[in-house]
């Protein structure tokens, strides 16, 4: 289903032709009205002028998370404070956060982004929308909501807290719809099936929506057999507007880049250069729309890679792969680059693996050691301490194949890992450098 | 002789090796007025393998499932042994010559006058049964467990 099938379904040459354009008026715009912009580019040497192809765009200096923290609160935003309707911002767990505003075109703009991942994922007037992202300051809660508002959907604006009154108003109201984390997805279908609550019959729950944290598609694979759900992935961050950036449609093997309004780059984040069409990197975006807040090469730090193979559902704007981790997410153990989703795709694979994991880092006199700890279950647990040993030494070689550096496996007991209510913890890095 | 009458139900929990981990599943246990028969403890640096003959098996089951334990159920086979020197090493030889799999054992004294009680995990427990007899052990049954 399309929200803007003219949009959705330009021709390649249409689309970047529409990029070009739009990335000369928004340095210009961004020339005009914010002078951290008008400095860089005079700096560069960038005007308008200096975009002929989409190429060119690498031409432009990067924006990152510490120009948002120099120019905290306001500093990047291009109108006054008159033209701005919303505010949100990022946590701000690592320093100040990240301020971000809206003009009412914006949200405008923002609502139709989110109506088109809906309507891709399946979502209709019809449906009945449990929403439990927290309503706040983060743009997950308010950014989906009035996106499904607008395609007609009933919304329950459940917000964060509370999982098993989450539970009896998803029951009790019938949604149809979930939008959360994915990990907070399992957490529920845990929380539920404890409670007695048979899920295929007592829940009417038919699409997932999530996103704001990586999953694999071992983790959708659970979470739909768990759920009784097709669970669809979403992306977007909160510095060029929030989610919306792209989703999934229905063949879930790739999110599609609202590209009419963003510019997508994939760069080696450690030499900056692009990389081929297919291959991993940085995640750079640039927002061709965004009339509060214009962003120019934005380093995302999360890791995926573009295609712009041509999809069965019709729409033309390039595919991105769901992130197999950030940059600054991706563990170095003993020199070996390790992101977390990997350690999840081979415990995944395994029957019976608990879905909560967390990976604990340590250093050992000059050697890291991590231990990837799982909840042990009685799938895993063999009364016999010949088989009980060779079931981890096997885990161990999977970790060991896919890694490529020895990481030791720990059964623990249930309900012994920590459960999140937002993003879940994985990583516990206890070494000190 | 019907063979089901000689399989003992054992218990076993998984449990971390942690402080207090091993006194939660005895406590549990005895509120569900559990009596251990025979016990014994495999361990490793990070968990260890609880293994209980008890008096009562599907309340000690259920309790400790209840209690969010890591728990399953198997069958083993009791032996008396004569208490004294040579007892076990000439059940032991028998066990070898009859071509049986041990997986593991472990002991349970002060059972009988004069004897003592092993129990074994063998690899298959119906042959196991089967030639024991034949070969004259004193094999006990489930239900010397429940009285004792």
């Amino acid at each position: 289903m399309f929200w803007n099938k003219d949009r959705e379904t330009m021709s390649r040459e249409d689309i970047e032709n529409l990029q070009i354009e739009l990335l000369k008026e928004k340095i210009e715009y961004a020339y005009n009205n914010v002078p951290f912009y008008r400095k860089k580019f005079d700096d560069f040497g960038i005007d308008k002028s200096s975009i002929k192809t989409i190429e060119d765009i690498r031409k432009l200096p990067f924006t990152t998370k510490n120009d948002f923290r120099d120019n905290y609160p306001f500093g990047l935003f291009a109108t006054d404070m008159k033209q701005i309707v919303r505010i949100h911002s990022s946590s701000g767990t690592t320093g100040k956060p990240t301020v971000v505003g809206y003009t009412k075109n914006d949200l405008e703009t923002w609502t139709n982004l989110i109506a088109r991942i809906a309507k891709a994922a399946g979502v209709t007037d019809e449906d009945i929308v449990h929403i439990a992202f927290g309503y706040g300051l983060f743009t997950g809660g308010f950014g989906l909501h009035y996106g499904l508002e607008k395609i007609g959907a009933a919304i329950v604006p459940a917000s964060s807290g509370n999982t098993k009154r989450q539970i009896m108003l998803i029951k009790d109201y019938g949604a149809t719809v979930l939008v959360c984390t994915p990990s907070y997805a399992l957490h529920i279908a845990e929380v539920a099936k404890e409670s007695g609550i048979d899920i295929a019959k007592d829940l009417k729950l038919r699409i997932g929506m999530f996103g704001a944290e990586p999953w694999s598609d071992q983790m959708r694979k659970k979470i739909e057999e768990e759920l009784n759900i097709k669970a669809y992935d979403n992306y977007g961050l909160s510095e060029i507007m929030g989610p919306g950036f792209s989703g999934e449609c229905e063949e879930q093997n790739g999110m599609h880049i609202a590209e009419d309004n963003f510019i997508a780059e994939i760069i080696n984040p450690e030499t900056d250069k692009p990389v081929k069409e297919g291959e991993y990197g940085e995640l750079v975006i640039t927002t061709l729309t965004k009339e509060a807040l214009p962003v120019f090469r934005y380093r995302t730090r999360d890791i995926t890679k573009i295609s712009t193979k041509p999809c069965s559902c019709g729409r033309t704007f390039a595919k991105m792969s769901k992130p197999i981790g950030r940059t600054d997410d991706m563990l170095i153990i003993r020199g070996v680059n390790v992101f977390p989703s990997q350690i999840e795709e081979v415990l995944f694979n395994i029957e019976g693996v608990s879905p909560h994991y967390q990976i604990i880092v340590d250093r050992k006199g000059a050697l890291d050691v991590a231990t990837v700890m799982v909840e042990a279950n009685a799938n895993l647990f063999f009364d016999e301490m010949k088989k009980q040993k060779q079931f981890l030494d096997n885990i161990n070689y999977e970790l060991k194949s896919a890694l490529g550096i020895d990481v030791s496996v720990k059964l623990v007991e249930p309900h012994t890992i920590e459960r999140s209510m937002g993003k879940a913890k994985r990583i516990i890095d206890n070494r000190k450098f | 002789m019907n063979i089901q009458d000689y399989k003992i139900t054992q218990i076993s929990v998984f449990i971390e090796n942690k402080k207090g981990r091993f006194y939660n599943v005895t406590k549990t246990m005895k509120d569900a007025g559990v009596n251990i028969r025979a016990m014994s403890l495999a361990d490793t640096m990070d968990f260890g393998i609880l293994r209980f003959v008890v008096d009562k098996p599907k309340e000690a089951y259920d309790a400790l499932m209840d209690s969010d334990f890591i728990v399953k159920k198997n069958e083993v086979v009791a032996i008396a042994v004569k208490d004294e020197s040579g007892g076990l090493s000439e059940l032991l030889n028998t066990i070898s010559n009859l071509d049986l799999n041990i997986e593991y054992m472990y002991t349970f004294v002060n059972a009988l006058e004069n004897k003592a009680v092993m129990l074994f995990k063998f690899e298959e427990i119906d042959e196991a049964i089967e030639k024991l007899s034949t070969a004259n052990e004193e094999l006990l049954k489930e239900e010397f467990f429940r009285k004792i």
